[in-house]
């Protein structure tokens, strides 16, 4: 981020300048030399710094596998900006340059076998390049620490975290520590649903899965979705890089309250996120009492009434 | 059969039931049907014509088209607030459901195949009629039930389907959509499926079987050649969703558990069935509308096609890969094997690469006139190319993690769609219409429609791109302040708008057309297939002669003999091979 004041073009000192070397005009001499000493200081710092990836409108990625999934998503962007930015322009050219002026008839030529060779060969070079590092990013995304290194690893932990979606809500048990927090549509969205509080810093592995239709569990600033599919039992891993509060939501329709179905991720330190358990534990959120969620009930809905009633305030909580 | 090819004079149309005697049977009997046939709106509505059923088609699909944009407007206008209470969830889910499905399985597909290829393809290989013209009505017929059904559902109790137009199974079924307007909608889909393989054997049949003499494959015309590729790729895709759709029907009514859980059933397979159709149907979708518009700038460029061989060679492996990457929209299911999917998807890209630079060389060198026709077609080289080229970071696993199911998405498949099916779609409408209806519409009017559209198409989908990269999932009904999407979406709606609004220039432009008609001629864009040979509208069988055929456009070798040595390819072989490719042309 820091690549843009770094890198500015840096003042030369008076002695610098009188040292310049003065081709026929001396100021534009020095004017040239102070921009190729400016270029040769930021251009490594502008192309090795984060500008190399420009965010294009994206989460840079509070996770490992997000950060690699947004590197690989600018660069393809760019590569899409140029190659697609350079075809229009030709169509624009094309359109301007041969806007009929007369009626003379134009030359009837058909084809042009090496012109439609090279625009054969050269696509195919480009999205040979763009599958490799697909390939590679996405080896790193879906790479998963396999349950024997896991229980015997040491210094960093594995986190096991299992998420179960259900029409509509989150429910997030930690099986370890006897932990478990749930939430659904009746909570309102002011909260952004239910909380699940993870450790930055170490290893999560999420196993994800649904008792009742296909939902979509996706957190933007993690780069990254997977549906709970029920019959299937999903695993990936998150390593989240720092603190913060991650708003998640479910992208796969499911049914009436699919917009209201929320969550969040909050990421505290791993002391923190240990004494989070105990209080957890301490005020009863364990896995034995929190009932499995009634599924596959809609819950009466009324229509009449505005479906935002789920946005007002308790009073109307009563009515789902 | 054999035509005399140094000499410019017209020859005979092939007759139905011609010379070779087999194959057109049924069409020899339709003649003398027609000729007797009751008259009037009756006649109309028992015709076998391919040009009134193609009309029929047409309209109806128009009609689809503005339900279904109307319903957008709904959803925009629903979205253009957080918190906004202009319909409900439920009536939100099936907006949108109905939104999609109308636009898809109702308009974009038939308009195309059914509409303008019905009507055009005949013509354009020179035969009287499409193959089976019975066959023909009987797709009309169905296709008009199918979306009477789909748009009836609405009204009956427990509102529409509500799942999305992908109908994904555990959703899809009897305990989480009772409704009887899924069963509805189930049953559209079997019913407008059906008429689409009706008119794709009948497509592949027409061009394969009826071509006039002299048009060996190699002269047909790239809206041919893409319908053609495209009655293939229906008669590989419909079936399927026949089948999924069959399923997904017993374990709703007949206690199978082929989708369910509980049963012992798999719910992804539904969406692997659906996908095996709903890829190729991308296609489907898609190559009618390319053709489209490889036939329209020639004609304003007044040059031939460049590279015709790639163009088609470039269709063909379309089709083929497109048939082997149904899973790029189950990446994020975790069961699909990812880099296999990846490697195909990106594949496409190519030929579709291909298809771009060949536009291009067609215009370079040329003297190249916008009207609105080809005015269209730019709109869709702009529109496609965005589209296209988010598309192809679909393709790509981990960015489709981060994109999947959400506003990119949405923006992204907007794009090619309303490239394709609006841009394109539009362009053919305003190339053919004088044929059609032998007269013109206005130009003022033409471009006024044009550039709202355009207008409003970028401000419409260029934010939905950000908002899909902000996190706004999409199929939401609403959504909170604090998310920070609030203005993006505003925008969007007013662009939706300024859609709607552009398409006011086009009814005024049909209705002036009706009541202060300019005649068209036969050929007023100078254009080069055999359509703009006949009168317009063409007489009953659509010829009484023809011009000798030795390029993919003889009715410009015939008004223009000085060019015609650049023609066949500017190859002399290929010249001394005519005749006995002729031969063969004909006797096929
Ligand atoms: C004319 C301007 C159009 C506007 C303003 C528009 C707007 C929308 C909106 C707001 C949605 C809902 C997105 C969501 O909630 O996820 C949507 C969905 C969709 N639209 Fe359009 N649309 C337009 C034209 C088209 C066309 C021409 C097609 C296809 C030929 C099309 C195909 C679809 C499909 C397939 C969906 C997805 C439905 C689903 O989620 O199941 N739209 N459109
Ligand atoms: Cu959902
Ligand atoms: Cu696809």
């Amino acid at each position: 981020m820091n690549a843009f004041t770094n890198g500015s073009p840096t003042p030369l000192s008076d002695r610098d300048r009188t040292a310049a070397d003065t081709p026929e005009t001396p100021a534009a001499g020095r004017r040239w030399k102070r921009w190729a000493a400016g270029l040769a200081v930021a251009a490594p710092l502008v192309l090795g710094g984060c500008n190399f990836y420009p965010s294009y409108g994206a989460s840079r990625g509070s996770t490992t596998q997000g950060q690699d999934t947004f590197k690989l998503y600018s660069g393809m962007m760019t590569t899409g900006i140029i190659v697609g930015g350079l075809t229009g322009l030709l169509i624009l050219y094309t359109i301007l340059r041969y806007k009929r002026r007369s009626e003379t008839m134009p030359k009837q030529f058909h084809e042009s076998i090496p012109i439609e060779i090279l625009y054969t060969g050269i696509p195919v070079l480009i999205v040979a390049a763009l599958f490799f590092f697909t390939v590679i990013t996405e080896n790193k995304v879906d790479a998963t620490v396999p349950f024997a290194a896991k229980v015997t690893s040491t210094g960093s932990p594995v986190v096991d975290v299992k998420v179960t979606a259900f029409q509509w809500g989150w429910r997030f048990d930690y099986p370890n520590d006897n932990v478990s927090v749930s939430g659904d549509v009746t909570n309102g969205p002011q909260n952004h649903g239910p909380q699940m509080v993870l450790p930055y810093g170490q290893t999560v592995q999420v196993t994800l899965v649904s008792n009742d239709v296909i939902h979509g569990f996706y957190v933007r600033d993690f780069n990254f979705s997977r549906y709970a599919l029920p019959g299937v039992v999903n695993v990936f891993d998150l390593n989240i890089v720092r603190a913060g509060f991650y708003p998640g939501q479910c992208t796969q329709i499911c049914g009436l309250y699919h917009s209201e179905m929320l969550f969040s991720v909050r990421a505290v330190s791993p002391a923190q996120y240990q004494s989070w358990l105990q209080s957890e534990v301490a005020s009863g959120h364990t896995m034995k009492r929190t009932p499995e969620p009634a599924t596959n009930t809609p819950p009466p809905y009324d229509h009449v009434t505005h479906s935002n009633a789920l946005a007002a305030p308790a009073s109307k909580k009563g009515s789902l | 059969m054999t035509t005399t090819i140094e000499s410019p004079d017209l020859i005979e149309p092939e007759e139905p039931g011609g010379p070779d005697g087999h194959g057109h049977g049924e069409l020899a009997h339709e003649e003398a049907h027609e000729h007797h046939g009751p008259h009037g709106i009756l006649n109309w509505l028992t015709s076998t014509d391919h040009k009134v059923i193609g009309k029929s088609y047409m309209i109806t699909a128009l009609v689809t088209f503005f339900l279904s944009g109307a319903m957008a407007l709904v959803i925009r206008a629903q979205l253009a607030n957080p918190t906004s209470s202009l319909v409900n969830f439920q009536t939100y889910n099936e907006l949108f459901t109905m939104h999609g499905s109308l636009m898809l399985y109702l308009f974009a597909g038939p308009f195309a195949f059914g509409g303008l290829a019905n009507y055009i393809v005949p013509l354009q290989v020179g035969a009287p009629d499409m193959a089976y013209p019975r066959l023909n009505a009987l797709s009309y017929w169905l296709y008009l039930g199918g979306a009477s059904m789909m748009t009836l559902s609405f009204v009956v109790a427990g509102g529409a389907a509500s799942f999305g137009w992908v109908a994904y199974a555990p959703l899809s079924n009897s305990i989480n959509s009772p409704g009887a307007g899924t069963d509805m909608w189930l049953m559209s889909l079997g019913l407008t499926g059906f008429s689409a393989i009706f008119t794709g054997v009948n497509l592949v049949a027409t061009i394969f079987y009826l071509r006039a003499p002299g048009m060996t494959m190699f002269r047909v015309p790239i809206f041919s050649w893409n319908m053609l590729v495209t009655g293939i790729l229906i008669l590989i895709a419909f079936p399927v969703l026949f089948g999924a759709v069959v399923m997904l029907f017993c374990d709703r009514h007949f206690g199978t558990h082929i989708f369910s859980v509980q049963g012992g059933g798999v719910p992804v397979l539904w969406q692997h069935l659906f996908w095996f159709f709903g890829h190729p149907e991308v296609y489907i979708l898609a190559l009618p509308y390319f053709g489209i518009v490889t036939d329209i700038i020639p004609v304003f460029s007044r040059k031939p096609l460049f590279g015709y061989r790639g163009m088609v060679f470039a269709t063909l492996s379309i089709a083929a890969l497109s048939t082997g990457v149904w899973a790029h929209h189950m990446f994020t299911t975790g069961v699909v094997l990812l880099p296999f999917f990846s490697l195909l998807s990106y594949l496409i890209a190519v030929p579709t690469g291909i298809k771009f630079f060949n536009w291009i060389g067609t215009m370079w060198g040329g003297q190249v006139s916008f009207q609105t026709p080809m005015l269209f077609s730019m709109g869709f080289l702009f529109a496609f190319l965005m589209g296209g080229v988010t598309g192809v970071l679909l393709a790509s696993p981990p960015v489709d993690f981060m994109t999947h199911d959400t506003y990119f998405v949405v923006a992204h498949f907007h794009q090619v769609l309303i490239g394709t099916t609006v841009f394109a779609g539009f362009a053919g409408f305003y190339f053919w219409y004088p044929k059609m209806f032998g007269r013109m519409l206005s130009e003022r009017l033409g471009k006024l429609h044009f550039w709202f559209l355009f207008l409003g198409f970028w401000i419409t989908f260029m934010p939905q791109y950000l908002l899909g990269l902000k996190g706004m999932p999409r199929r939401i009904a609403d959504y909170l302040t604090t998310n920070g999407w609030t203005g993006l979406n505003q925008l969007s709606t007013v662009g939706a708008f300024i859609i709607g609004f552009s398409f006011l220039f086009f009814f005024v432009n049909l209705v002036s057309s009706w009541r202060k008609p300019v005649a068209a001629g036969d050929n007023p864009w100078d254009g080069g297939a055999l359509e703009w040979f006949t009168s317009s509208p063409p007489p009953h069988h659509n010829f009484t002669h023809l011009p000798p055929i030795r390029s993919e456009r003889p009715t410009w070798d015939y008004n223009h003999p000085e060019h015609r040595k650049d023609e066949s390819h500017g190859d002399k072989r290929h010249r001394e091979h005519e005749k006995e490719t002729e031969t063969v042309g004909a006797s096929s």
